[in-house]
């Protein structure tokens, strides 16, 4: 289906294409396999300027939006979600400074983002508290110009390789989720480490890790915003990011329909390609539609959140639950159809089925993307009862 | 240009599949030629109602009159006569024949005249040989002010050379020199006796097609040959032949271009697009070890070991063996494909060879539609039998 | 160092087929590209000028739609890009193209280096560079594989040669021919995309580049296609049966009769 996209955008589409065909696929079984992080790639990505996609021209990005980074990431993401979450994940790390950072702040980091010279990350999660975001244990105390930070955060996707991070901690537990702020902090602080690379399921070629904070000394100049402004920077990013991972979830999803229906074609069992059976054509076709209807969701959602609008937990929250709902469907069923080669590591669909559930797992379980969604329901309606 | 009569014409569009080049197009019921059009005549044959026909916009009665012998590019290197040299003296010796004239040799380089017997019993009339230590190692810059000099001086009609690096190195230039035409990669020869002219076929858009070539006004005609294309010639050691020796006093002054060095790579990488056999392997052999099998069958034809691409994926042999369309393209004499079913990404990159032979457990595998000649069968049986017969006939 | 690039568009060869039922090439939904050599040609330029300064312009003899090849070039840095398009080029074999090429060169200006792909994936004859060099007459080393050195009055270059190398000086100005080995081409940037899609880029035709009509394209040429089929096909399709022994033996006279082994 045409979405009508600018000369622009399809400028971007295509040579995210480009590069995820001819630098992504190649090596992306290797990636997986070794669970390297892909820093040539990153470096392909910054060269060809896609790295700075959504940043603001003042700091060298090129001021695209959030559909600009759905389609990126999106092409990314068919040929390998593990790379394009160590593309999008920076976005993720930069957003609170972009956001919400001051002018200081911003030309300090910024630059070296959209550069593709640094990595940001995002550390907000800890073995406690998941969903539960409020649970956080990790403590920051001023101490004349510094914060002292003491803590550990986990499954920090890009830990170790990232340069730039954002955590979220707790400065006055006394005032519970206002008590929150958050902070910058660089590799190589002293009191800041890493612990072991997970080894996950899927999204193999992301570093995912602990972030260790022993008595970790940072300039108070380092805080975003105010003290207490920390889970309203955390949600107001996710807002923002949570399309990307629906940008994920469909490129995942169409890499998949792709793999699927080119091994129908040609595999031929009882005489005839398997395509031509009723039954395979069923699944492919719900797995055709579903991507469809999930890419029509997303992109609604880039170009509501890119009009300005002010309410967008609903939308965003509804572009990630669906897409990685779908996501999970359509690589269960790729698999199905590729039959007994679906199962072998020698092709991709086993590896797109084990990446796609981290998309309804991260940024916010679909548990609480619905939760999200029931309570803008409530406001919703209260509203709309008021009204009348 | 090629003319359309539109009279004709009755815009049935054969003749707009038939051009190589796109050139034609169907617009309002008539065909239409546009520049792209190389006068190649393809659409002249093809059209039944003969509503095309090409106009003569070439420039006639050239300088040909006094051009006279063939001449073969007597390569070296490290003095040693390529071996393409020698199936360029069989090939110019019947297209000498067949023009009744001399064939000469042109030879190169440093205290060579002692091979120039060699040249005369392979076929050559006369051998042109300069020597010098200046010209021991491939110049281009001094090697065609060598060649472009004699041309003038003994201006034969028609000179061939390997295209091979030296030769498609320096025989352009020398050719744009002399503002001549030259065909390059040439796989057959052949002369048109009643127009006194070399026909030159050589393949194009990537050996999809062929082409034959001429050279009718400007002289001489050259073109290159690739290796193993022609015959080797005759060797008669009771030849005789003139040995013709230039001097090449001042040729060596202000030249612009230095050879620094020469190094030689005996190398692993076996070059296989340059193979005349291949025999090739795919997921087929089920396990890394059978390619044993491949390389043992393409060692007893002194042919190069090929892969499909799922063999290199699964890394049972290096990407240089890939043919295909993310790997190379190859067009050997002969292709035996062995446990390759034949995608069409593979096809694409062997499809040309003169001759497949295919080996595959399915007999519905699509390989089998490009093959010459299909087994339908075990390759660890039929394989091992080949190897066997091969054996017993060499010896 | 001012550095001019070569560049063709083609067709896409390795998709051109050849229809089954009509015998000639089927061009429906072939794309076309730059030449892949010539994508090598323009990377090592863009090396040289990061390393060195200076421009980088990249040229093409071809139909108006040529221009996106150019556009394509612009995209990965090259600097500006100039199409010499006429009518009257049309049909030019090696020599005519050269010379018109030559022309092209002299008048986008003074230059260092001249960088061509070795060949032409839809013509495979890897003659235009050498003839640039002879109508510019400048020296040139074709098959470079890799650049040593770059001085200011001359360049060392490795020549790839059947069996190894050779290592070649020459003075500057020159032209080099490359070959995939040289480097790996980058992909295009985002702000160069941007750049290619408003740059302007001139067209010069017959009256432009100052140079006869019977020098260039069919009238300019020296040879001449007069036939074109499609090669003998390996397909006979002949299965061979019967036992392994069978099959085997039968083969091998097939290929004998053949002269392939």
């Amino acid at each position: 289906m045409d979405y009508f996209l600018t000369e622009n955008q399809m400028m971007i589409k295509e040579l995210a294409r480009q590069i995820a065909d001819q630098r992504i696929m190649p090596v992306r079984a290797e990636l997986d396999e070794k669970e390297e992080f892909p820093w040539e790639i990153i470096k392909v990505l910054a060269d060809s300027d896609l790295m700075g996609l959504c940043y603001p021209e003042e700091y060298g990005g090129l001021g695209g939006g959030t559909f600009e980074n759905c389609l990126a990431v999106e092409e990314i993401s068919r040929a390998c979600i593990g790379v394009s979450v160590c593309y999008a994940g920076s976005g993720l790390g930069a957003y609170p400074i972009l956001l919400f950072g001051s002018e200081e702040q911003k030309k300090r980091y910024i630059p070296d983002v959209a550069g593709g010279r640094k990595l940001a990350a995002f550390g907000l999660t800890e073995a406690n508290a998941g969903s539960d975001a409020s649970g956080i244990q990790t403590t920051a105390v001023l101490d004349g110009n510094e914060y002292i930070i003491n803590g550990t955060k986990q499954w920090i996707t890009g830990g170790g390789e990232a340069e730039i991070y954002t955590v979220i901690v707790m400065t006055d537990k006394t005032r519970g989720s206002r008590g929150a702020s958050a902070l910058i902090v660089e590799k190589g602080t002293p009191g800041f480490s890493f612990g072991k690379k997970e080894k996950k399921m899927g999204i193999r070629a992301s570093a995912t890790t602990e972030l260790i904070f022993s008595n970790c000394r940072v300039p108070k100049e380092n805080l975003i915003g105010r003290e207490g402004m920390g889970f309203v920077v955390a949600m107001r990013v996710l807002d923002r990011t949570r399309p990307g991972i629906g940008a994920q979830a469909i490129g995942l999803c169409q890499g998949a329909l792709d793999e699927a229906v080119n091994y129908a074609r040609e595999r031929r069992q009882f005489g005839k390609p398997i395509i031509s059976f009723q039954a395979v054509q069923h699944i492919l076709a719900d797995m055709a539609t579903q991507t469809e209807a999930a890419r029509a969701l997303v992109y609604s959602a880039c170009r509501f959140i890119d009009s300005g609008a002010k309410d967008i937990s609903k939308v965003s929250a509804m572009a990630k639950v669906f897409s990685s709902d779908v996501a999970m469907k359509v690589t269960v069923d790729a698999v199905q159809v590729l039959g007994g080669y679906g199962y072998m590591r020698d092709y991709p669909v086993e590896k797109m089925m084990r990446d796609a559930k981290i998309l309804q797992i991260y940024e916010g379980t679909n548990q609480i993307q619905r939760n999200v969604i029931g309570q803008e329901l409530i406001k919703e309606y209260a509203g709309k009862k008021e009204k009348k | 240009m090629v003319k359309v009569d539109i009279e004709l014409c009755t815009g049935c569009g054969v003749c707009e599949e038939a051009c190589p080049f796109g050139a034609i197009k169907i617009q309002d019921d008539v065909a239409s030629i546009d520049e792209r059009c190389n006068l190649c005549g393809a659409c002249v044959d093809v059209c039944s109602f003969e509503a095309i026909s090409t106009q003569g916009l070439r420039k006639t009665g050239g300088e040909g009159n006094d051009h006279k012998g063939i001449w073969v590019f007597a390569e070296q290197r490290n003095g040693k006569i390529a071996s393409v040299v020698l199936e360029l003296l069989g090939e110019g010796r019947k297209l000498a024949d067949k023009l009744g004239v001399d064939l000469s040799a042109v030879f190169f380089g440093d205290s060579v005249e002692m091979q120039t017997n060699e040249l005369i019993s392979y076929g050559a009339d006369k051998v042109y040989v300069a020597d010098a230590p200046i010209l021991r190692d491939f110049n281009d810059e001094i090697y065609s002010k060598v060649l472009v000099d004699l041309i003038n001086e003994y201006k034969p009609e028609i000179v061939l050379s390997g295209a091979t690096a030296v030769g498609r190195s320096f025989i352009p230039e020398v050719s744009a020199r002399l503002e001549t035409g030259l065909t390059a990669d040439c796989t057959a020869l052949d002369i048109d006796t009643e127009r006194r002219i070399l026909l030159q076929t050589r393949p194009a858009f990537g050996g999809n097609i062929m082409a034959t070539i001429i050279c009718p006004d400007e002289r001489p005609q050259m073109a290159t040959v690739r290796h193993k294309v022609m015959k080797k010639a005759i060797y008669d050691t009771n030849r005789k032949g003139e040995v013709i020796k230039k001097n090449i006093n001042g040729y060596g002054v202000n030249l612009r271009t230095k050879v620094l060095e020469v190094v030689e790579e005996i190398g692993e990488t076996v070059n296989i697009a340059e193979a005349d056999v291949i025999v090739s392997g795919g997921r087929g052999l089920q396990e890394p070890k059978n390619f044993k099998l491949i390389e043992e069958l393409a060692k007893i034809l002194g042919g190069a070991v090929g892969a499909s691409r799922g063999a290199v994926d699964a890394g049972w042999i290096p990407y240089s063996h890939q043919v295909g369309q993310t790997g190379k393209t190859v067009c050997p004499k002969l292709y035996i494909a062995c446990g390759i079913s034949g995608a069409v990404q593979h096809l694409v990159g062997m499809q040309s060879s003169d001759v497949i032979v295919a080996i595959n457990i399915d007999k519905d595998a699509p390989i089998f539609d490009v093959a010459t000649f299909g087994i339908a069968g075990d390759v660890f049986e039929v394989v091992p039998a080949l190897i066997k017969r091969f054996n017993e006939i060499r010896g | 160092m001012n550095i001019v690039v070569c560049i063709k568009q083609v067709p896409e060869t390795t998709s051109v087929k050849i229809s089954k039922d009509t015998n000639t090439l089927m061009r429906e939904g072939v794309k076309s590209i730059i030449n892949p050599f010539d994508m090598y040609a323009i990377e090592e330029g863009l090396r040289i000028k990061e390393r060195f300064g200076g421009r980088i312009s990249a040229v093409s003899m071809g139909p108006p739609q040529a221009e996106e090849a150019l556009r394509e070039a612009v995209s990965y840095g090259v600097d500006d890009a100039f199409l010499l398009s006429d009518r009257a080029f049309a049909g030019a074999d090696t020599l005519a193209t050269s010379r018109t090429l030559a022309k092209g060169i002299k008048k986008i200006g003074s230059f260092d280096l001249i960088i061509c792909g070795k060949q032409a994936i839809d013509g495979d004859t890897a003659q235009v560079g050498p003839g640039i060099a002879e109508k510019l007459d400048i020296p040139f080393v074709a098959f470079v594989r890799k650049i040593r050195e770059i001085g200011n009055h001359s360049i060392k270059v490795e020549r790839m040669m059947d069996d190894g190398y050779d290592v070649m000086e020459i003075t500057l100005p020159s032209l080099i021919t490359v070959v995939k080995e040289i480097n790996e081409p980058r992909m295009p940037s985002l702000r160069g995309k941007m750049k290619a899609k408003s740059i302007d880029i001139p067209t010069w035709g017959l009256a432009d580049l100052e140079i006869g009509e019977d020098k260039v394209g069919l009238k300019g040429s020296a040879t001449q296609v007069i036939k074109v089929f499609t090669p003998k096909r390996g397909g006979r399709r002949e299965m061979l049966e019967g036992s392994v022994e069978t099959q085997v033996g039968l083969l091998i006279n097939r290929l004998n009769d053949l002269k392939v082994v």
